[in-house]
Parts: structure tokens; sequence; C-alpha cells
């Protein structure tokens, strides 16, 4: 039984995948597809190969982008979320302009924020930190609103105090929705990186992805597309694997 | 142990409409006495327990406790919910646990009393578990255990044993009974359970909604310890057809 979930979960889908990839290949020989509209996978494999010292850079600068949107997204995010919660005045002033903030179109902010702030990484950080902050705020207040009120029914009785109901209840019942909006977050910091690099930068994999097109060279474009989505499936895998450690009641029965 | 001169209680819903929830409710309850509150749903008896606890202020009347007024959260007390409400991050000892840190207290003193409450009520072996790995009777216990931990003098329970299926209902309300007889305390308990609140109590307090008031106070002459047996014993039939009368009745008169 557990070989045929192997093979269901695991080898089924690699299967897929290379065969998608032989198809694709194929295809670009039988058509004489011209390698800058479509350039076959092994095309794309070659260039990044090529590429693979230059490409060490500008992931590590698209990385600490992203990195650096997300953490700002945190730190600004989850105390925004408490404060939200905890004053209905501070409420009603701030989630208009929160919710104002989003409906602005981040890439119609890129270039603005570029003239404003400057050239360096200093300014993508920021955009990253725009499009990623908002499921933070969201989801972490909708946690801290979800605390039962027998719980604080039954903290106020023992005359805890409100910083300590905080500390012991409030936030760690929330800690699932944290996460819930750090996901989300993460990959969305690596799609504000990104549209910072296409604003005007000159290190980064999205600046790859641009210049690359600009020369016609798609395979280029392509395999820095392909260490973009490698770099965002990681990041998510490491936002999850942080979660699993400090939330090891949420993992299911018998997983642990 | 307990007053309640006159009470009465007003709220507010969300929309501004007021409620009149309680209505001239007057009752004492002795030191270590186990009284039931019965009464269908909006009778106000989850609001009165939280008088009682001075979670929330009377619009009229006066409470007190041992002679003194309630007006702050009164923390010699155990609350028990519906729901369990544990924390589902923290194992089911540091669950029971849990008052005596919110209380203040230092919870290493407390650890092997947490074990022998645990014990007592069963769940010996259990303490490592998480809440959610438990089913709703047991977690029903650590809550239980939770709000003993501190040995409050008052126990204030709101249909504790209501989420539960009956066999598991039964089961805890012999258990509770159990637990009673071996460390007393003040118990107010929260029923729509008419065997379950005469089961219980020494007296029950049969309550009538809209505004939520007092009907009658039925004194309960029953042998104690209890067991399911009584519900043959003729006393039995008598006060729950009393209690079903008080509920029952001015709704027919109504119609």
């Amino acid at each position: 039984m557990m070989r045929r979930r192997i093979v269901a979960e695991y080898v089924v889908p690699a299967l897929t995948l290379v065969a998608a990839l032989a198809l694709w290949e194929a295809a670009t020989y039988a058509f004489k597809i011209p390698r800058f509209i479509m350039p076959a996978p092994s095309a794309i494999l070659g260039e990044g190969w090529e590429w693979r010292y230059r490409f060490i850079h500008h992931t590590w600068v698209t990385l600490y982008e992203t990195l650096g949107g997300f953490a700002l997204s945190i730190a600004v995010g989850v105390p925004l979320a408490v404060l939200i919660v905890y004053s209905p005045a501070l409420r009603s002033a701030l989630y208009p302009l929160i919710v104002l903030t989003q409906s602005v179109p981040k890439i119609a902010i890129a270039p603005v924020l570029l003239l404003v702030v400057g050239h360096g990484e200093f300014p993508k950080v920021i955009v990253a930190f725009l499009v990623a902050f908002f499921p933070v705020v969201v989801d972490t207040a909708t946690g801290l609103a979800a605390t039962p009120p027998e719980l604080l029914d039954l903290s106020r009785s023992y005359r805890a105090s409100a910083f300590k109901t905080f500390l012991k209840v409030r936030l760690p019942m929330a800690l699932p929705f944290v996460f819930a909006g750090a996901k989300v977050a993460i990959t969305l910091s690596v799609i504000g990186a990104v549209v910072g690099e296409f604003v005007g930068s000159d290190a980064g994999l999205g600046y790859v992805i641009l210049s690359a097109t600009s020369y016609w060279k798609t395979e280029l474009a392509f395999s820095s597309m392909i260490l973009l989505s490698v770099m965002a499936i990681l990041l998510f895998g490491a936002v999850s694997l942080v979660e699993r450690f400090t939330c090891p009641w949420l993992a299911p029965a018998g997983e642990e | 142990m307990i007053r309640l001169d006159h009470v009465d209680k007003t709220y507010r819903t969300r929309r501004g409409d007021p409620v009149h929830a309680l209505d001239d409710i007057t009752l004492d309850v002795g030191e270590n006495e186990f009284v039931t509150l019965v009464g269908p749903s909006g009778c106000g008896k989850s609001t009165l327990l939280k008088l009682v606890a001075g979670l929330t202020p009377a619009t009229g009347g006066a409470i007190s406790i041992r002679g003194q007024a309630v007006r702050e959260p009164f923390p010699d007390v155990g609350f028990v919910f519906q729901q369990p409400v544990l924390l589902p991050w923290r194992s089911v000892f540091d669950n029971v646990l849990f008052s005596v840190e919110m209380l203040g207290l230092d919870p290493r003193q407390y650890r092997k009393q947490a074990g022998d409450l645990l014990e007592l009520t069963g769940l010996g072996g259990f303490e490592t578990k998480y809440p959610r790995e438990l089913s709703g009777g047991m977690q029903q216990r650590v809550a239980i255990c939770r709000a003993l931990l501190p040995d409050p003098s008052l126990l204030l329970m709101d249909e504790p044993f209501g989420a539960l299926d009956a066999m598991t209902r039964e089961e805890m309300s012999l258990e509770l009974l159990r637990i009673w007889e071996e460390r007393r305390k003040t118990i107010l308990f929260v029923t729509h359970s008419i065997p379950e609140a005469i089961l219980l109590a020494d007296r029950v307090v049969v309550m009538t909604p809209r505004p939520g008031r007092i009907a009658r106070v039925l004194p309960v002459e029953l042998p104690r310890p209890r067991t399911m047996d009584l519900e043959f014993d003729p006393r039995f039939k008598t006060a729950s057809d009393e209690v079903r009368r008080l509920i029952f009745a001015p709704r027919m008169a109504t119609r």
C-alpha cells in the first residue's frame, strides 16, 4: 500500500513533468521554432549553466530584497494588527489607510518610489514590503480577534493583566493565522522584489529577465524565471518549516 | 456565601436595543452548597454566573460574596464553560497549570496538585497530550481540573456537559459529584437538563425567560451519595415533574 502511495504522489507527477519537457524539446525541433520565441529546455538549461557564477550574484540580490521586504512586512504588519485589534479608535483611523495602500497597484507606485528613495536594493525592499504586508495585517488581526470570549472571561476572572492575556492567550492563539499571512507574504515579496527590479535596477533576477529579453536571449530569461520560482518555493517551504517548529500542535495526529 | 439581593440586569445589543436579561433576582447560596440553575434558553442563567463572577456589573440590586460586595472580578472562583476552551498549544498538564499562572501564582508549586487532579479525573497518563488528541469528555475534564487547581471556594459551571453526548454526560455528572464529595466547594451549575439539575443539586433554581426570573427554588430531598438509580426514585420523578410544570406552565398559559 505504501508503495502505491509513493507511486501516486511522486512517481506520477515526476513522469508527467519529464514527458512534458520531452514533448516541449521535441516540438521545438520538429516545428523549427526560433529559440528567441520558445527555446528548448536543453537550451535553457545550457544557458543557465553558462551563467551559473553570475546567477549567484543576481539570485543573492533578489533574495536579499525579498527577505528584506518580508521581514519588514512581519515587523510592521504584526504590531499594526495588534494596534487595530486593541484600539477601536486606531482601527477606524488606520484601516481605511491600509486598504487604500492596497487599492493602488504596486506596479504603479514602484516608479514613483524609485524616484523618491533612489537606486539600489532599498527601494525594492520597500516595494516588496508594500505588496506583502497586507495579508500579514489582515490575518494577524483575524487571529487576534478569534480568541474565544470564554478564555478572555477566564483571564479576566483571574485578574490577569491585559498584557499577560495578550502574551499567554491571544498571541499564541493568533500564531497559526500569522503564519497563514506570512506564507502569502513571502510569495508576494518575491513578486514585489521583481516588480521593483523591472522598474529600474542593475542587478537581480528581474533585471536579468528584463535585459535578456531586450537582447532576444529568451533562454536566459527562462532560466532566470526558473530560478525565481525555485526560490519562491524554497522560501515558502522555509516558512512552512518554521511554522511546523513553532506550532507543533497543528500537525495532524500521528504525524509527529 | 453568595447573596443576590433584587438583582437586575439590562444590557444593550450591538444595535443598541436594550435587553432585560434578569429581573429582580434574589437568592442566597450557602457555603459548600450545590445549586443548579435550570430553565429554557434566554432566561439569563449565563448572565447570572457572569454577574456573580464580577465580570459584568448588575444594573440594579446588590451582589455580595461572604459579605463583600462584588464590584470587580472575584478571583477565588473557578469557571467551566460549555466548550472546554483549552489552549491548543499547551499539553494537558500545562493547560491545567494555566489557571494558577494567570492568577500570578508560581506554577512550580502546583505541579503535584495538578498531577493529583488529573489522576482523580482519570486523566493520568495523558499529561503530555495535546487537547485535540483527547475526546470531548476528556477535554472537559481537563477544563474542570484547570478550574479546580487553585482550589477556589466557588465553582461556576455554565452548561459544562451541554456539548457532550448523553452517555458521557451521565458519567461526567456522577464524576463531578464524586469530586465534590472529596473537595467540598460552593457550586453554581447552569443546565438545560432537568434530570441533571435534580441529580446534582441541593437546591434547583427554576428560571423563566424574558426577562429572566426565578420561578421557584426547589430543595432536592434525595440522599447522597447519589447514583443514576435515583432516576427511578419516586421523589426524583415528583421533583422533575414539578420543575417541568414550572418551566412549561407559563408558556402554556400564554398560548
